[in-house]
């Protein structure tokens, strides 16, 4: 990852970033993303996004639990040490429906939580750059990616004439580091000081 | 667009006041950001004490066994999974609500959902410990899981409620813990967002995973939370259901029933929207979150009492008159003589339970009372003493006289250590709820800025003259759209 010069600008009504998202797409500007505070329904799309597949993974995940203790349940109690209850048959699926059950609903569950922190590069101790401290208040913030041919004067102007606020340029470091919010410790700046000894 | 989404005048709104979202912050993160008061300092310590309590109860118990807890061979389980019981179903509400709830579309969950869910968390981690420790040999308390041992290996025995019971516990800890945190992760992200202490800033900057609010982060989260919840509310019902097993499965008389799994969970939810109650009243009054959790919430989650109430009730009923209509000896005795029968040694307990569960909770049928902080805040209570001396009416007076008279044990009293047991937990729970309270946003930020222009007092004002407009320039204007 690397530090891209980016233009940002803050919207505060969802009734003018719609808009203002759907039309810097169609004027062909890269909209790196939009920061908001809540999810908003549809401003995916908007962003042309597509859909994510976690549900998909999810059900993965899911049938891996259920085979997991079927697999296992059936492997100890019908081959590996048989147990007589009760003059039951030793593969007596009924009852370990319950832990089936369990099983398929802790897998799905562990495992989309960990993909989903994977794909959005959340633990703990890791930082990211932040366009806007308030982007998690109650602004929503449209970062447009410049590129080679970006006119960034232009751009300027577009983003205003969209009904942005505080439009400016930034430097942000565009991955995530090992890092600690009180401290200004980048990365990147690290690694300039490792190669400057 | 004028509206991402509309919502008629007829449903009252679910925020009070004049607010925007950068006011919905402020009010929110106002408790979590000032010095915690005197109040709090009190509760947390006498929350610190019951504590220290507990673990010294627990103490005894492990040093001499549960024989401490006056149990005997007729009475094995006492006040021990009477507990075990009572916190499970406690900890059934939070998913309840956020689960159940955020799939039937119910709006008026975001003002509850986020206290709801660490009631849970906090009710789930109480029950854990009444199992494991009435093991008296605790150490051995791994042997219930099963990994591969030097003793066959021998595995444990999967047909069995209580090994179900292992599973669906821990299960439903771990779903909740990760559908509680995963909510969390953007609150916390504005919370660290406007840190201005140095301890502030790190502490919430390594709890909010390095959040940042970016649209496709929101679209995956919103998917998570939505299968999760979908996930959580079968597993809602599997628990009490299993723990109902557990009883269910025997042949104890007053224990065998089929009405057992639906006739529990009713139960679970009726304790744990008390037990909400009982925490919310108090908590929206100390944080002044009054707009948030406003009087509507509270009809709501008393309707849901009266509801859950009146099911428990005829379930009450159902299995007293099938105990008296199967003909058998021993169940109709069990209910005859140990429970209906006000002078047999344990039938005032029975009666508690009818007058707490069933009865008191029909007051609810009125609005005024419904509305009534006072009157709420005192039948929370009672529901959830009911709720206790109702598992203490099915374990004890089931066990206590069922085959055998010469097996039979009038003696049974709770010993100090078992009743410190359980004060313990107390001090437990509100230890981890005092330390929620000040270091955690108690409502969801995120989602109650996603509903407040639906929801907000201030904006369906607006609404009114929309409602005005022929039904295809509505439709056209403010129709739910997602971004076509």
């Amino acid at each position: 990852m690397a530090v891209k010069k980016f233009i940002t600008g803050n919207f505060e009504e969802e009734a003018v970033l719609f808009p203002a998202v759907k039309k810097a797409r169609r004027s062909g500007y890269k909209i790196h993303d939009v920061f908001t505070p809540f999810p908003i329904h549809g401003l995916d799309h908007a962003m042309g996004l597509r859909d994510t597949s976690l549900h998909t993974a999810g059900f993965i995940y899911g049938i891996t639990g259920t085979s997991t203790a079927l697999g296992f349940i059936t492997w100890a109690l019908t081959i590996d040490w048989q147990l007589n209850f009760g003059g039951k048959p030793f593969f007596s699926l009924p009852a370990w429906i319950p832990i089936m059950f369990e099983l398929t609903v802790l897998f799905a569950a562990v495992g989309m939580v960990l993909t989903f922190c994977y794909l959005c590069q959340l633990a703990p101790f890791v930082k990211k750059d932040h366009f806007n401290p308030r982007s998690t208040d109650d602004t929503f913030v449209m970062v447009l990616e410049c590129t080679d041919k970006t006119n960034e004067a232009e751009t300027l102007a577009f983003l205003q004439g969209l009904g942005a606020k505080d439009v400016q340029v930034q430097h942000k470091e565009t991955g995530w580091w090992l890092g600690r919010y009180d401290k200004d410790t980048m990365r990147f700046q690290k690694k300039a000081e490792v190669a400057a000894h | 667009m004028a509206l991402l989404r509309y919502e008629s005048q007829v449903r009252p709104p679910l925020v009070e006041g004049d607010k925007d979202y950068h006011q919905v912050t402020e009010d929110i993160c106002r408790p979590v950001e000032a010095k915690p008061s005197r109040l709090w300092w009190i509760g947390f310590l006498i929350s610190a004490v019951l504590l220290a309590f507990g673990i010294l109860s627990v103490t005894m118990e492990v040093m001499y066994g549960t024989g401490q807890w006056n149990l005997n061979r007729t009475i094995g389980w006492g006040w021990d999974i009477t507990n075990f019981v009572w916190w499970v179903g406690i900890g059934h509400a939070g998913t309840l609500i956020s689960a159940i709830l955020l799939l039937f579309r119910q709006g008026w969950r975001t003002g509850v959902n986020r206290a709801a869910e660490a009631m849970t968390i906090f009710a789930v981690m109480c029950a854990g410990q009444f199992p494991i420790w009435h093991m008296g040999r605790v150490w051995n308390a791994f042997f219930v899981l099963p990994y591969p041992n030097t003793r066959g290996p021998l595995w444990v025995n999967f047909n069995s409620p209580l090994l179900w019971d292992v599973f669906a516990i821990s299960t439903y800890f771990t779903v909740s813990l990760l559908f509680w945190y995963s909510g969390l992760l953007p609150d916390l992200a504005t919370l660290r967002d406007r840190a201005k202490e140095k301890w502030a800033k790190a502490f919430y900057g390594v709890a909010a995973f390095g959040w940042t609010g970016s649209t496709k982060h929101w679209q995956r989260h919103e998917a998570l939370s939505l299968v999760l919840a979908g996930l959580s509310t079968p597993l809602v019902l599997s628990v009490h259901t299993i723990v109902s097993f557990d009883f269910a499965t025997s042949v104890v008389p007053g224990w065998h029933t089929t009405i057992f799994p639906p006739y529990f969970v009713a139960g679970a939810i009726f304790s744990g929207f008390a037990m909400v109650q009982t925490l919310l009243v108090v908590t929206r009054k100390v944080l002044g979150l009054e707009e948030y959790i406003t009087i509507e919430h509270v009809d709501v989650m008393n309707k849901v009492i009266v509801l859950t109430g009146s099911i428990v009730g005829i379930a009450y009923l159902t299995e007293l008159f099938m105990a008296w209509y199967s003909h058998v000896p021993y169940e109709w005795f069990a209910f005859k003589e140990n429970r209906v029968n006000l002078a047999s040694p344990y039938g005032w307990s029975y009666w508690i339970m009818m007058g707490c569960n069933v009865l008191s909770p029909q007051i609810f049928w009125f609005r005024k009372m419904r509305r009534n902080l006072v009157v709420t805040f005192f039948m929370s209570i009672l529901v959830n003493i009911g709720m206790w001396f109702e598992r203490f009416v099915i374990i004890v007076t089931s066990i206590y006289r069922d085959y055998l008279p010469s097996a039979w044990s009038t003696y049974y009293k709770p010993s100090i250590w078992e009743v410190g047991f359980y004060i313990g937990t107390f001090g437990l729970f509100f230890t981890c709820y005092f330390l929620f309270s000040k270091f955690f946003p108690v409502i969801a930020i995120a989602e109650i800025k996603h509903i407040l222009k639906r929801s907000g007092h201030k904006y369906k004002d607006g609404m009114t003259e929309i409602e005005h407009e022929s039904v295809e320039v509505f439709a056209d204007h403010h129709g739910h759209d997602h971004g076509a």
